[in-house]
């Protein structure tokens, strides 16, 4: 299941609701991105994320897809938020259920690295200095590099 | 064409969106950034690190030498920095 959305998220709420009613799940993974208060430029008072609706959800639901061939997975979440968000504030979860843990914690991981290289959202940075758009990493490129096949 | 611009691509411009009548010889993306840079010089501006641009048409990653149609939505952005 996909969710675009402004608002924040329940963490418990949400991880419950995956494994409501079920007893066949044997582990749940999950992520959860921050806003940190120290970024490349110095201090960040406020982070906006921007994103490109339509595409976005489109990119996430064939993001899920590719983890649903790979793992054997009950239930695919990705929760992650646009518009202003404050450092400490939550940014994205990932969660992930299946019989087994491996399965489970394995797609977990590769849904959030594929996300960070293929979902079209992007984040301007606000501190003293001024604003500035955070650069892509090539870390985050190897981190999905990793998983190609 | 209806173009959409997306991060520092968009802040140069200076606008999210609009449409745009593509001259006859802009045939793909390549040629259609080599158009845009010619617009002004916020146009220049926001294509001058064109080799890291990324572009989507409806919707769909392509790569610069991909053709382009008069009815395409034809988005502009900087690699993306999610998660």
């Amino acid at each position: 299941m996909i969710k675009v959305q402004r608002e924040d998220f329940d963490i418990g709420a949400e991880l419950a609701s995956l494994t409501e009613g079920k007893t066949g799940i044997g582990g749940l993974a999950s992520f959860v991105g921050l806003v940190r208060d120290l970024a490349d430029q110095g201090a960040v008072s406020v982070m906006t994320l921007e994103h490109y609706p339509g595409m976005t959800e489109k990119r996430l639901a064939e993001i899920e897809a590719e983890a649903r061939a790979r793992w054997p997975l009950d239930s695919v979440l990705i929760i992650h938020r646009y518009g202003k968000l404050e450092p400490g504030e939550r940014i994205v979860l990932v969660a992930t259920t299946s019989a087994h843990r491996q399965a489970a914690l394995e797609s977990c991981a590769f849904l959030i690295d594929w996300l960070k290289t293929k979902a079209p959202f992007w984040k301007l940075e606000q501190g003293a200095e001024g604003a500035a758009w955070v650069e892509a990493k090539a870390s985050d490129d190897r981190a999905a590099e990793k998983w190609k096949r | 064409m209806k173009l959409l611009y997306f991060a520092w691509v968009r802040t140069n411009i200076g606008k999210a969106e609009e449409e745009l009548a593509a001259p006859g010889h802009v045939q793909t993306v390549e040629d259609l950034l080599d158009w845009i840079a010619t617009l002004g010089p916020q146009y220049a501006a926001a294509l001058d690190r064109r080799n890291v641009i990324k572009v989507a048409i409806n919707h769909e990653y392509v790569e610069h030498d991909h053709p382009v149609r008069s009815d395409d939505e034809i988005a502009l952005f900087p690699p993306v920095t999610g998660g």
